[in-house]
Parts: C-alpha cells; sequence; structure tokens
C-alpha cells in the first residue's frame, strides 16, 4: 500500500475512493445532500408561487397596465407610480396633508432623531457589523419617515393618509387586543366557576368571517335604524353619527377589529399562562409576594417570548386590514378609515394595476421593516435575556 | 362575422318569440345553449334578469345563468374577463358609458345587424336618447338598454305645500325648502325628519348626485357643449366656480339630512324615503314605482317629480367664474333658470362577448331583446323593485300603464311629466362615456368629493386634485382619441 492509498484509507468511512463504485458514491452524495433534496421541492413551489408573483407585482408597480383586446399591455413608467405616492397627486391620499409643523411635531422629530442616534451609538460601542449596521440603517429610516409623517398629519392637525390610518389600525388595535386579550386570559387561567364556558365563548368571534363582522358592526352601530338607534337618542347622540366623524368612524373599526381578534390573544396567552411553572408562583405566594409582584417578577418574564411572537403575528395581519373599513365605512369618511390594503384594492378595482402594485409594495416594505425589526431588536433581545438569566 | 349569421339568428329568434307560447315550447332554437350574464347584486336590475331568464329558458332553451359581482367591481370584472379571454362571461349588464371602453378594444359585438333583423324590438318606440345615444357608439348599435336613466329631484307636495313651499325650480330652492321643513315629523311617527336625503357614501353613487347638482351651473349651451371637458383641448372643465358652487351646496344639504348621510348609499336613501322621512331627495326614476310599493305607503301619492332644478348664473369657461343667465349666457333657460338634466349612468344596457360562440351570441341577443321588448319592459319598469324606469314611448306617452299599476292618474301624469320634461330639454348634459370614464369619476371624482365632504380638504384642493388626475388618465389614453370620442358621445338629444 502507498502512502496516498494509507492517507486515503484513513479518512471517514474507511474506504479508498478507487475501491467506491459510482454507485456506492452517489448514495453517499445522496445521503450527505438528503435533507436539501427533501426540502427541495418546497422551496421550488414557494419560489413559484411566492416570489415569481412578487417579481411579476414589480414588473407591474413600475408599469402602467390597460386592458385591451389582446389582455395586458404594459408601459414602462419607471418610479412614477410610487413617486406620484409621495410627492404627486396622490401624496395626500397617502401620506395626509403637510402644512404648518406644529411645535409637538417638531418635539417629535427631534425625539425621535435623538434616540436613534443614541441607539446607533450604543450599538456601534458594542462592535460593528456592516449586516447589523445596515439593518439598523433601514429601521432607523423607517422610524424617522414615520415621524415625520405622523408629524407632520395628525400632531399638526392635518388630515392624514393611508399610512397613518393603517398605522393607527396597527399601533392602537393590537395594544387594545393585547391588554385585553391578557386581561382576559389571566381571568379565564383562575379557578373559577364556567371557566371553559367562557373559553369557548371568548373564542367563537374568530371564527367568523370578517366580512359577517363588519356587516354586524355597521348594522348594529346604524345611528337611525339599528337596534341601539333609541339608546343613541335617549343619551342626546341621536344627530350624531360616528360615520361621519373620522375618529370615531376609526374607533368603531378598531373595536370590530378587536372583538374578532381579542379571542386569537386570548387563546395564545391563555397557554402561555398555563404554562408558568406553578412550583414558582406558590413558592412567591408561600414568600407573602402580592399578585402584582408575582405577575411581575414571575408570570410575565415567563410569558414575555409568546406575548412578543403573537404581538408580531397579530402586527403582520393587522397591516393587512381591509375588510372591516371596506364594509363598515367603504374607507370614509373621506378616506379616513382607509387602509393601505384598502387603497390597493380600490386602485386595482379601477384597473389602475400599477397604482395597486405600487402601494402593495410599500404595505410590504413597511411591513417587513418594522415587524423585522420588532423581531430583531424586541422579541429576540427579551429571548436572549431569558437565556442568559 | 358575416351578416348572413344574425340575419338568420334575429330571424329565428323573432319567430320564436313572435308566436304563442305553445309555439316556443315546440319549437326551442336555443335549447342545450347556456348565456351567463354579469351584472350587480341584489334585487335591483339581477332579479328581474334572472326572473325573465326563466321565461326565456322556456320559451327558447337558453339557460340563462345570472352572476351578481358587487356594483364597485362589475365593469373591472367583466373587463378582466373578456380581455384576458377568460370569456366566462357572455352578457353584461352594465352603465351604458362603460361600454365605450370594451367597444374601444373590440370586446363587444356589434348589435346593428340583429336589430335590424327583430322585427318584435320595434326601435320606433324607444325614445330617441337612449335609442341613439345609449345604445349606438360610433353608430352601430352595440347595447340594448333595459333601463332609461337620468336623475331627478322628488318632493314631498303634502309637506312643501302644507309649509307655503313649492317644488324647488332652482338649487337654491332646494337648500331653502330643506331647512324650512327640516326637523317635521313628515310620516306621523312622532320622530322629527329631514329637509333633504341626498346618498354622499364614497364608493357608492353620489359622484351622480354632484354631477346632477352642477349640470346647470356648467352647461348651459346645449347638449353638444359637454359637461366635463373643453371640446377643443380635452382640459377638465372642473376647477372652476361652478363646480365649486355645487360642492359646496351638496355638502350643505348635509345639513338637513340624516346625520350618518356620509355613509348613506342609494339603497339606504330610498328605504328613508319610502318610510316617509324625507322631504326632498335626488333620485333616478326609480322613486316613482317605488313609492306604489306595499312598504311605502308613507308617500303614496305624495312623492312628485320635478325637473332638475337648475341655477341663475352659469359658468363662463373663458373666465372660469359664474356669469348672471341672459339670452346669450343661457340660450335655454326656462324663466331665467338654466335647467340641464343629468343623464347620469345612462341607464343599464346589456351588451354581448364578441368572443362568445355563434349560437350563445344568438341566445344573447334573444334574451337582451327578449327583456327589451315593450311587452316584458312596459311591466317592468312600473314596478319599483326591478331598478328599471321607462325608456320607451309607449311607456312615457300612455298613463294607463302607470295607473293600472298602482299611481293615481295625477301622479301616473307628474312622473311622466319630469321625465318627459328632462328627455326632450335640449340642455340634457350626457355622462360620460368615453374609455377610463369609471376612473374619472366613479374613482377620482368619487374620492376627493368624499374627502371635501368628510372636511378633510377644502373645496379648492378637491377640484384642483380632479382636475390634476383627470389630465392623467386623459394622457394615459391619449388626448386626441379622447377628445374625438367625447366630442363624439355628446351630439344626439331627444329631438
Amino acid at each position: 500500500m502507498t502512502l496516498d492509498a494509507q492517507s486515503a484509507s484513513a479518512r471517514p468511512g474507511g474506504y479508498s475512493p478507487v475501491a467506491v463504485s459510482r454507485r456506492d458514491q452517489f448514495r453517499e452524495w445522496i445521503d450527505l445532500h438528503s435533507g436539501r433534496l427533501f426540502i427541495a421541492p418546497a422551496v421550488i413551489l414557494i419560489l413559484l408561487f411566492s416570489i415569481f408573483p412578487t417579481i411579476a407585482s414589480l414588473v407591474i408597480a413600475v408599469s402602467r397596465v390597460r386592458l385591451s383586446g389582446e389582455g395586458f399591455r404594459f408601459r414602462f413608467v419607471g418610479l412614477q407610480n410610487f413617486t406620484k405616492l409621495f410627492v404627486g397627486n396622490d401624496q395626500i391620499h397617502f401620506l395626509g396633508r403637510f402644512n404648518e409643523m406644529s411645535v409637538v411635531g417638531w418635539l417629535l422629530i427631534v425625539a425621535t432623531v435623538a434616540w436613534c442616534g443614541r441607539w446607533m451609538w450604543r450599538q456601534w460601542q458594542q462592535g460593528f457589523t456592516f449586516i447589523g449596521f445596515l439593518g439598523r440603517l433601514i429601521t432607523i429610516s423607517a422610524l424617522i419617515g414615520l415621524s415625520i409623517v405622523l408629524a407632520g398629519t395628525a400632531l399638526s392637525g392635518n388630515p392624514w393618509g393611508t399610512l397613518g390610518t393603517t398605522m393607527f389600525y396597527v399601533v392602537v388595535g393590537c395594544s387594545v387586543q393585547f391588554a385585553i386579550g391578557l386581561g382576559l386570559a389571566i381571568l379565564c387561567s383562575q379557578q373559577i366557576r364556567g371557566r371553559n364556558f367562557f373559553r369557548v365563548v371568548f373564542f367563537i368571534p374568530m371564527m367568523i368571517t370578517p366580512l359577517g363582522v363588519g356587516y354586524a358592526f355597521r348594522m348594529v352601530a346604524d345611528p337611525t335604524v339599528g337596534p341601539f338607534a333609541p339608546v343613541w337618542q335617549w343619551v342626546g347622540l341621536g344627530g350624531f353619527a360616528w360615520a361621519s366623524d373620522p375618529w370615531a368612524a376609526r374607533l368603531f373599526i378598531i373595536i370590530g377589529d378587536s372583538w374578532q381578534w381579542i379571542p386569537f390573544i386570548f387563546i395564545v396567552m391563555l397557554a402561555a399562562l398555563e404554562n408558568v411553572p406553578r412550583d414558582h408562583v406558590e413558592a412567591a405566594q408561600v414568600d407573602g409576594a402580592s399578585g402584582t409582584q408575582i405577575f411581575r417578577e414571575i408570570t410575565w418574564p415567563a410569558i414575555i417570548p409568546v406575548a412578543a411572537t403573537v404581538m408580531l403575528i397579530r402586527a403582520i395581519e393587522a397591516f393587512k386590514i381591509v375588510d372591516l373599513p371596506n364594509i363598515m365605512t367603504s374607507g370614509g369618511p373621506g378616506i379616513a378609515t382607509e387602509s393601505m390594503t384598502l387603497q390597493a384594492v380600490f386602485a386595482w378595482r379601477s384597473n389602475d394595476f400599477g397604482s395597486s402594485a405600487a402601494v402593495a409594495y410599500l404595505l410590504l416594505f413597511v411591513t417587513v421593516v418594522l415587524c423585522a425589526s420588532f423581531f430583531n431588536f424586541v422579541v429576540l433581545k427579551h429571548i436572549r435575556k431569558g437565556d442568559g438569566a | 362575422m358575416t351578416m348572413k349569421t344574425p340575419l338568420l339568428a334575429g330571424a329565428l329568434c323573432a319567430l320564436t318569440l313572435a308566436g304563442s307560447n305553445l309555439a316556443y315550447a315546440q319549437d326551442k332554437p336555443f335549447e342545450g345553449v347556456t348565456v351567463n350574464v354579469m351584472t350587480r347584486p341584489g334585487e335591483v336590475i339581477a332579479r328581474r334578469l334572472a326572473e325573465r331568464g326563466v321565461e326565456f329558458e322556456a320559451l327558447t332553451g337558453a339557460k340563462i345563468v345570472v352572476n351578481e359581482v358587487p356594483f364597485a367591481e362589475l365593469f373591472q370584472k367583466i373587463q378582466t374577463d373578456w380581455s384576458t379571454g377568460t370569456n366566462s362571461i357572455d352578457v353584461g349588464v352594465l352603465a351604458a358609458g362603460w361600454a365605450v371602453e370594451l367597444d374601444a378594444s373590440g370586446l363587444i359585438e356589434d348589435l346593428t345587424p340583429y336589430v335590424a333583423a327583430d322585427p318584435l324590438i320595434n326601435e320606433a318606440d324607444i325614445a330617441p336618447y337612449f335609442r341613439e345615444v345609449n345604445q349606438k357608439i360610433g353608430g352601430a348599435t352595440k347595447l340594448i338598454t333595459v333601463d332609461g336613466d337620468f336623475q331627478m329631484v322628488y318632493y314631498r307636495d303634502d309637506v312643501l305645500s302644507a309649509a307655503g313651499l313649492s317644488a324647488p325650480d332652482t338649487w337654491e330652492e332646494y337648500l331653502a325648502n330643506a331647512k324650512a321643513v327640516h326637523g317635521q315629523d313628515m310620516n306621523g311617527d312622532g320622530e322629527p325628519d329631514f329637509g333633504s336625503c341626498a346618498f354622499k357614501k364614497r364608493n357608492a353613487q353620489s359622484y351622480f348626485a354632484i354631477s346632477t347638482v352642477a349640470a346647470g351651473a356648467v352647461q348651459s349651451k346645449g347638449t353638444a357643449e359637454g359637461l366635463f371637458f373643453d371640446l377643443t383641448t380635452m382640459k377638465p372643465k372642473i376647477n372652476n366656480a361652478a363646480w365649486k358652487a355645487a360642492f359646496e351646496l351638496y355638502k350643505a344639504t348635509g345639513e338637513y339630512g340624516p346625520p350618518d348621510e356620509m355613509n348613506q348609499d342609494i339603497g339606504d336613501t330610498r328605504a328613508l324615503v319610502k318610510a316617509g322621512r324625507c322631504a326632498q331627495t335626488i333620485d333616478w326614476g326609480d322613486v316613482g314605482p317605488l313609492s306604489i310599493q306595499p312598504d311605502a305607503t308613507a308617500i303614496k301619492d305624495k312623492m312628485f317629480a320635478v325637473m332638475n332644478p337648475g341655477w341663475t348664473s352659469v359658468l363662463d369657461p373663458a373666465t372660469g367664474e359664474m356669469v348672471p343667465c341672459d339670452a346669450t349666457t343661457c340660450p335655454y333657460a326656462i324663466n331665467g333658470v338654466n335647467h340641464s338634466p343629468f343623464g347620469a349612468f345612462g341607464g343599464w344596457a346589456g351588451v354581448v362577448n364578441a368572443k362568445s360562440d355563434q349560437k350563445v351570441k344568438d341566445a344573447a341577443y334573444g334574451f337582451l331583446s327578449y327583456m327589451n321588448q315593450a311587452a316584458q319592459s312596459n311591466l317592468d319598469v312600473t314596478i319599483g323593485w326591478t331598478g328599471y324606469n321607462p325608456y320607451r314611448n309607449s311607456q312615457l306617452d300612455d298613463t294607463k300603464l302607470w295607473v293600472d299599476a298602482g299611481f293615481s292618474e295625477a301622479a301616473a301624469q307628474n312622473y311622466l311629466g319630469a321625465i318627459k320634461n328632462s328627455l326632450n330639454n335640449p340642455n340634457m348634459s350626457s355622462d360620460m362615456r368615453i374609455p377610463g370614464a369609471q376612473q374619472y369619476t366613479g374613482v377620482i371624482l368619487d374620492t376627493e368629493l368624499s374627502r371635501y365632504l368628510a372636511g378633510e380638504i377644502t373645496v379648492e384642493e378637491a377640484l384642483a386634485n380632479i382636475e390634476a388626475a383627470w389630465e392623467e388618465v386623459t394622457e394615459d389614453f391619449g388626448r386626441e382619441s379622447q377628445l374625438e370620442l367625447y366630442a363624439k358621445s355628446l351630439g344626439a338629444t331627444n329631438q
């Protein structure tokens, strides 16, 4: 045996490559790559059904599309569909109206910029990686952009556009839903009579189609012919129509959305609460800890990963809200309740496919940046902290 | 397609439909053929199509399937189906004006030879406005009308008379009437009712109502002047004092309307009208037949109609300002008031998919003809829930149809008189009948109007936004071709 042959036989497996047949080599290759091979069909399907439409819609977003007798006709217009939303005719529709900036608005912008600068500086001190820097830069850009929109519109007394409305549904809606959902979960995790009954009852709204929820809330809240019309009259609100007031209309949509989605948060948080180690809680009780202390020091840290994940999932869904504003107010009064998805739907419905795709892309960008930032900088941070503890 | 096939089909259809029911049963020329129809959902329009479809199937063997989609998606769904070659729909029953865009892409069948070979449709009986404007594109018959549409104002004769008021002749009078009677109990239920009910919901029909209000202020030189664009430049004729006045007046009607009017569409408004809660309203011809329905006893023989109120000053296109009416500025004024009845929507009409099989096209035309023929439509237009309004001379000239349906003689005369006054007005304004019509009005005008009504933007901003967005659409479709089609669409009147 030569030295080469000796070294070859010493390789893992103990076979000489000279002695291994092509068939065995192929089997070995299959063994080595079986993981990739098994996952390949799924990846190909995702590429076909997810990535391809994403690219196709990007083509539409940079085109003017018309329907003709021969099908779709595309005309490349560059970024025109996007610029229209930021500085063109649709600026007020998408971003809102910017007149004079209020002092509160300026303060918000300054505070956001200062917070972002401080955050970047601290991250810099902890160590620089290009990918990390790029990710934080995108997050900061999105945050500053959103703060400018918020400061220039709502905080300065100007009407906001579909971007602001969508953010309102996400931030306010999800917060309210989380607070109530968690509260109900805590209640139902106690040893109270009929808790199984309430668990089922609380879960029912989630199984109703959003269209049904929209119609139901619209009818129930109708101040003229709805079942509560006499109540409206009795409390002196007979002349008030929630659908004609931007804030009341948004509030009613949040109520409808919450009614539907609280059960989701409730059921997940209930599962998380029931997984909190009982011995920890009992030990704290023996030590004389109050209910608030037990929640703050034991329960909350234990459920934070689940809470963050459920909020992430809920936020992704909330960014896409369309059914309720469409059914309850048709986006009105004016565009006060129109979400970005609804804006895209309306544009698509009038065969303005390019504008529709552009809005959809911007929604994708906002959703991905904010949700990825939330996951990276909030969820993972807490999980790592938990692991460290 | 040769001329021979539609002639044969028309003759076959005529022969089949001309006989007795026994004859239909013996000869079913469209046995085994299925015609897919797409239209708006609900009782209005769709229900009668389905009911008449059952009759038509019994007579000819053709199965009529009525597919209902939301109003706001109707045009898009038909256009997409036909443009992409899906062709699952054979007949679209839609707004007459929308068909122009379909025709520009060669998607709809020329029905001229079918009509020529069809004695039962009796075209001479169709009022000239609907026959020559609604049914024809470029001189060829491309649509079959099933409904005649334009908007009028309806008023409660008993309520206004009791208050010493008369039918509004101008929009200022409409507003004054509304203010005077708002808050009165008009149906005896003890609740205060409304001086005006004018639907204002977004993505519904408010863009028709605003055009009705604006028409008399904008157009004064006759139908051929046009309501929406300058006929030499195709520049929008919207960012001016006349549309501004119309926007402001329309918004002001809300002060005397239901509290949630901003979220009410035509259906919601009609429910209030039928309940006797509205002293005045803007609507198509439907309110007349609706007032004799069993659930509308509160307004039976009380809801009278009047031609679209006018304005005493009109737009001077050169300056964009309004000038007082005189013989020069308002040549068609009546007692110093310039009226311009607005052919809102133009009426529901059927178009046939040019790519459908020949046998299906024959059956599709036969069905549309069946709907249109006086034997059917003279009954259908007297029933409120159908959504079909009169468009035949035989429906407009004889009150007997209407009295038999439940009108009093006085109410029938008032209703038909208002319609005929509107139809015969030489200054009647046409709805937009050019490619992109739905985007110009149903999206852009509707959105900006809604935002103005909600107080999000000023009227000046709304009009400037509309002007800029309309220009974009015009450039997109091509200014020259749009101008040519727009000018052509304004040519005919009922004279």
